[in-house]
């Protein structure tokens, strides 16, 4: 009896893995019946769907360039894989977009291919803050998209709209904010340097940084949420649960179009710009399409029609769109953003961790 | 019949299976997490391999001891309501008609059914002023205006007793299945009411059960991190909530993996102390 089993476990596993190595064997023949392929990383969910949609097929029309979409985890996760991969010499995807302290990290270990500007004609429409550069100044990215993080209101229970970022510490608003529950997300420290400090240079310096911290510790009895899953603060503030707080400037629009009482107001300070860049894994061997795909990604165009589907603001400059006011107003604003102090979070992020988490735990 | 001890080593081979899942899915992954809790963290990078006791150390502050403490805390808080509600619920359960018995279990099942992420938002709409039960005490005349009950401990507490609820009536059902009616008959011939009876005939004869079941809530309670987030204020997120901060959001994996092991190490303290504390009170 035993002997039977085990007869039949074994022809079954050598079935298996016979089955197993035909289909790896015939993999890369499928792959190379594509004349020319990119595989590009965007973040799963929305921001895929929207691309698959929207951006990809129209650029494999133009360009006879199919592209294989790869969904990229949240957080780190991919660039701890696109970096472990890299060192095997292996590319999961050619191109990544990735968020502005993965391209500081990234840069930490050589890991993104610098690009050649003068195979990207469309780099010069870009705002420079886009261009990410490497310390010697070879381009590690350009900028793919961007999105703003601004003051939200549920206009049932705020009938004026604030006009500054001073409203989250108004005493006035005791128990009514959400806000984002970490120091590299929320982006806290900056919008109070801005306010209160004469801008995010305030922060060069720990001194600086502490000053910051102070003050937001004012902010602590004014918070209800602080919150890292979006839909939690986005119903809260939609039935005026939680009737003020920071959140994605394009979300509450779109929230508000549908008909809830909610509002995104740009605060004179400015909003919070946060921005995700597109860069190449020095594994790819794709080095000539990826720069095809980056220069068409920059087109004013294409800018403009992410910013009508996918609610992303320009990395161009506003002038070269055809977006309308109503357009331009829906993803962005002509106030002056607060840019994020991206580079503490890749070198003070554990100090800077450890203080804000003291502070709204403690 | 009797049960011949194995001869071959083809005798063990029921066991091959199961010690291959445990080592491949507990031994490995947790070895794996005790050597990156020794690893050196590269800020605004990974890690590399090494060894240093940094990461335990950063842990060893006023802050992270008060965060397990609480932690801790909760946990036993949640074992405890779980017990004192399941207890005398499950007695009566095994009391009940068959079918009353099937429907009730049931409907604790399809509680199991439910993600914490479901269990989380259902109890912030329970709890809130704009749509939460005060509602129905002012609509009853009761209070005079609906009020928030979240963020509180209580909800977070709330939550927690709600969701191990199920797995505590489920642990104990069995054996209170199986305990003998004619003590508790017994016990009543004798002249004890069915409260005297249930506290001095039933607990006892239980309480090896009941303190498994204890243990096993207390060590569920404590992997909760989504619970206190959305029902709690930052003060009530568990240790959890922190490691889970560290590993995906900072990717300092080693010092997540340092408080993790650390968590693992007091919890299995706890549980020990429990037993042998057991045994004590057993043999005196």
């Amino acid at each position: 009896m035993t002997e039977l089993l085990n007869k039949g476990v074994g022809r079954r596993a050598v079935l298996g893995a016979g089955l197993a190595g035909v289909s790896m064997l015939a993999m890369p023949s499928i792959l190379r019946a594509q004349d020319k392929s990119l595989k590009v990383g965007v973040y799963g969910g929305y921001f895929k769907d929207s691309f698959d949609k929207n951006i990809f097929p129209d650029f494999t029309k133009a360009t006879g360039i199919a592209i294989e979409a790869v969904a990229e985890p949240t957080g780190e996760a991919w660039l701890v894989q696109l970096d472990q991969a890299a060192k095997a010499g292996q590319a999961p995807a050619d191109v990544s977009m990735m968020s502005q302290v993965s391209m500081l990290k990234g840069q930490a270990t050589d890991l993104w291919a610098p690009l050649d500007v003068a195979k990207i004609p469309n780099a010069s429409n870009l705002i420079d803050r886009f261009v990410n550069k490497y310390p010697d100044g070879r381009v590690a990215g350009i900028g793919a998209v961007s999105w703003y993080i601004t003051l939200v209101t549920n206009t049932d229970v705020f009938k004026e709209a604030p006009t500054s970022w001073e409203a989250l510490w108004d005493p006035a608003n005791t128990d009514k904010l959400g806000l984002l529950a970490l120091v590299s997300n929320s982006f806290l420290l900056e919008v109070t340097a801005k306010t209160y400090l004469g801008g995010t240079n305030a922060l060069d310096t720990e001194e600086g940084i502490q000053k910051a911290f102070d003050k937001l510790a004012e902010v602590k009895p004014n918070v209800r949420l602080w919150y890292r899953d979006e839909a939690q603060f986005e119903q809260a503030l939609k039935s005026g649960e939680i009737p003020m707080g920071q959140y994605y400037h394009d979300v509450t629009g779109l929230a508000a179009a549908d008909g809830n009482p909610v509002r995104s107001t740009f605060p004179k300070e400015g909003g919070i710009q946060d921005s995700g860049c597109w860069a190449l894994s020095r594994a790819s061997t794709k080095v000539e399409e990826a720069h095809v795909f980056i220069d068409y990604m920059s087109q004013p165009s294409i800018q403009a029609i992410l910013s009508r589907k996918v609610g992303t603001s320009p990395t161009v400059k506003r002038e070269l769109t055809d977006l309308t006011d109503a357009e331009f107003a829906a993803v962005s604003s002509d106030i002056d953003p607060i840019i994020p102090r991206y580079d503490l979070y890749q070198t003070k992020s554990d100090w800077l961790n450890q203080k804000w988490t003291e502070l709204i735990v403690g | 019949m009797r049960r011949e001890a194995p001869q071959k080593i083809g005798d063990y081979a029921p066991l091959f299976f199961p010690a291959m899942m445990l080592i491949v899915f507990f031994v490995v992954p947790f070895a794996t997490m005790i050597a990156v809790s020794f690893f050196q963290r590269q800020q605004g990078g990974f890690y590399v391999p090494a060894f240093e006791l940094s990461n335990y150390q950063r842990f060893l502050s006023l802050f992270f001891a008060n965060v397990l403490g609480f932690s801790l805390m909760l946990a036993v808080t949640v074992a405890i309501c779980c017990i004192v509600l399941a207890v005398p619920f499950t007695y009566l359960l095994t009391r009940m008609a068959r079918k009353v018995q099937i429907a009730w279990l049931v409907a604790l099942l399809s509680v199991l059914s439910l993600s914490e992420v479901i269990i989380g938002f259902a109890w912030s709409t329970l709890f809130s002023r704009t749509a939460g039960i005060t509602n129905l005490l002012v609509m009853a005349g009761i209070m005079s205006e609906a009020k928030a009950l979240l963020p509180s401990f209580g909800a977070v507490l709330t939550g927690m007793v709600y969701q191990a609820f199920p797995y505590t009536v489920l642990v104990l059902y069995p054996a209170l299945v199986r305990l003998d009616p004619t003590l508790t008959e017994a016990a009543r011939t004798l002249g004890a009411s069915p409260i005297k009876a249930f506290f001095t005939v039933v607990v006892p004869a239980l309480r090896n059960t009941i303190t498994a079941t204890l243990i096993m809530v207390f060590i569920f309670a404590l992997g909760s991190y989504l619970l206190p987030q959305l029902l709690g204020r930052p003060q009530h997120w568990t240790l959890s909530v922190l490691i889970t901060d560290q590993a995906i959001y900072q990717s300092n994996m080693p010092f997540a993996a340092a408080m993790a092991v650390f968590l693992v190490l007091v919890t299995l303290g706890l549980v020990a102390l429990t037993v042998i504390a057991g045994r004590k009170g057993e043999a005196a």
